[in-house]
């Protein structure tokens, strides 16, 4: 990790990080799941890589955390429904201070707290276990409910992708949420429009996305946000900042396997393990990223 | 090492297409892992994929099913056994409606995704549907073979698949006969060995052995119907009894075996090999398997209990 940006991670207090701070920062933990993807030849990059600057953005500039004391009941929530993007919220998480970031390498061996999927009882940080796609949404709405009745004041973000907007379950919860208005929910959608089997056109269209949470009575952001541009993805905060209408959807327009060019918007590596040739190629396009990135610190 | 039972299952449908049209395949967004998708790019026409929408899947199977084609649905099997159950159970089960439900990464399996992925209660959640049958084959030819009895039956039937390559066992199996098989005859104790769990359970056989201890192997695929005849006779014989699965003890093929045996006048001794009631982690398959007690060491040691 560049030292700029290892002293500005460990500041404390913590200070959020900026636009080019963060991108610099992302593009840093996107080559290290990469690299642990790779070493571990399980799990699945496609998803880790396109929601790197969601997380990013979330956990180094908006989520108020604290990973001294990971339970603080007036911590924002964080709910990644789609649990096989694991690698990357374990990355953003250790290097954020809730574990050592020399776990990482340990992700799904035997015996290590990173599972292949979150699970809240095992990883310091983690505020839900997921892994069946479709559960994120209804538990985001509980946690959202529950700061009306406990009167605490946190966000609860959920983030998934096209796979758990399959799911009935989902459809469900958008209908109880535009019921329940739950306060500070937010629902982000990486819509990198990539699933496992195929692009989502082929397996499952979703498209006119945004009219469906309108339909459903959801306060849903009007324009689409680009999911690996930190300025947009800071404009997109100001949205969500702009009024006290809730529930909140915003959609992001990603790319699966981002930084890779031979591997983006492909379904093949959803969930491939990653060859040693594609990852000495790929490394090479990463590390020009981060080259690029870093230069504007 | 064969192929993996998925590769030859996922085959066999494309096959059994050719000269069965009434088949129609339905996946849920996995069709590249369950390998339905072999089926679906010979006969695009009769392959739906609908998306992760498990329980859809199996609703709008029971659509085609009255209809008069057999429906195949393929998923990860714990989130058929999970996702699914109304739709199988109320739909299904209730109206005898014919389907194969082909539950890919079965038991440990699907090991590096971990907890949430492993299927373990799939076996006791399908067996207690009236109606179900459930077969866990132990290698790929048994897999077809419960394949190609299932489209015969005009009802539900769980044929639960491994994820990975296993040891062909290659014994002769018909699953039309619904029996389990003496893999090796001996007069000591009875292993009655469910799915994958056979080689294991060989390896204990042989451990066994060693220590002047003559076990009797039983290869056990049908769970329901439960064939009580070959497991009486076996365990009549050596009044001694581990039943050995990739699944939790609570509610599975042991309990299957005991609910069979209950009525019986004789007497034995019983220990059973599965994972104990508690949740699984991630790691490789095969020390997996070990931790959880599905090895030859572990199930030779739990008959030594016995004798
Ligand atoms: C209930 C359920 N069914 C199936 C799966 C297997 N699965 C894992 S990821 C995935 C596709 C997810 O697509 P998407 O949400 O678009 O993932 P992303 O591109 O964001 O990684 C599927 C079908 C699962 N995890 N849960």
């Amino acid at each position: 990790m560049n030292p700029i940006l290892q002293s500005l991670i460990e500041n404390k207090p913590f200070t959020p990080l900026d636009a080019t701070q963060l991108s610099a920062l992302a593009a840093n933990l996107r080559l290290e799941m990469f690299d642990v993807l790779h070493s571990r030849q399980t799990g699945h990059w496609g998803g880790a890589s396109s929601a790197a600057e969601l997380t990013t953005a979330l956990y180094f500039n908006r989520m108020n955390v604290n990973p001294d004391n990971p339970r603080d009941e007036d911590r924002d929530r964080f709910i990644l429904s789609k649990g096989h993007a694991s690698m990357n919220l374990y990355t953003v998480l250790a290097h954020r201070g809730f574990f050592p970031v020399s776990d990482l390498p340990g992700f799904r061996t035997l015996g290590s707290h990173l599972q292949g999927h979150p699970s809240m009882n095992k990883t310091s940080g983690v505020d839900m276990s997921t892994g069946a796609l479709g559960h994120g949404l209804s538990i985001g709405i509980g946690m959202a409910l529950a700061s009306q009745v406990n009167n605490r004041d946190y966000f609860t973000y959920v983030l998934s992708g096209e796979g758990c907007l399959d799911e009935g379950q989902t459809w469900e919860a958008m209908l109880s949420a535009s019921k329940f208005k739950p306060r500070k929910l937010v629902y982000m959608i990486d819509y990198n429009g990539v699933q496992l089997d195929g692009t989502s056109n082929d397996i499952m269209p979703l498209d006119p996305l945004a009219d469906k949470f309108h339909s459903f009575g959801w306060n849903v952001a009007s324009s689409e946000f680009d999911g690996h541009d930190m300025n947009s993805i800071l404009d997109s905060f100001a949205w969500i900042d702009s009024d006290d209408i809730w529930p909140k959807a915003v959609i992001y327009k990603t790319v699966k396997g981002k930084g890779v060019s031979f591997m983006e918007g492909k379904n093949t590596w959803h969930g491939a393990p990653i060859d040693d040739d594609s990852y000495s190629k790929g490394r090479v396009e990463l590390l020009a990223d981060i080259e690029k990135k870093e230069a504007l610190l | 090492m064969s192929v993996a039972m998925r590769e030859a299952f996922g085959k066999k449908v494309a096959e059994l297409g050719k000269t069965n049209d009434r088949i129609v395949v339905l996946d849920a967004d996995v069709s590249s892992s369950t390998k339905s998708g072999l089926f679906g790019n010979e006969f695009p026409e009769r392959f739906f994929n609908v998306g992760v929408a498990e329980a859809n899947m199996v609703g709008v199977a029971a659509g085609l099913a009255t209809a008069g084609l057999h429906p195949i649905v393929n998923a990860f099997s714990i989130f058929l056994a999970l996702k699914a159950t109304d739709q199988i159970r109320n739909v299904f089960c209730y109206n005898k409606l014919p389907l194969v439900i082909a539950g890919a990464y079965g038991g440990l399996s699907d090991s590096y995704d971990g907890a949430s992925h492993q299927s373990i209660t799939d076996i006791a959640i399908m067996r207690a549907l009236p109606e179900m049958e459930v077969i866990v084959p132990c290698d790929a030819q048994m897999a077809e073979s419960a394949l190609e009895y299932a489209l015969t039956q005009n009802k539900p039937v769980y044929i639960r698949l491994n994820r990975n390559a296993v040891p062909d066992v290659g014994l002769p199996f018909d699953a039309a006969q619904k029996k389990g098989v003496v893999v090796k005859e001996g007069s000591d104790v009875t292993l009655a060995a469910n799915g994958i769990t056979l080689s294991a359970t060989l390896e204990a056989a042989q451990i066994l052995e060693g220590k002047g201890i003559k076990a009797e192997v039983l290869a056990m695929p049908f769970v329901k119907p439960f064939d009580v005849q070959t497991l009486k006779a076996s365990v009549e014989k050596t009044g001694r009894l581990v039943s050995v699965e990739e699944h939790t003890v609570v509610g599975g093929f042991g309990s299957a075996c005991l609910e069979a045996l209950s009525t019986e006048a004789f007497n034995y001794s019983y220990r059973a090999v599965g994972v104990e009631d508690r949740f699984t982690e991630t790691g490789g398959y095969d020390e997996l398997l070990v931790t959880y007690g599905i090895s030859g060491a572990n199930i030779a040691a739990k008959a030594e209990e016995l004798v």
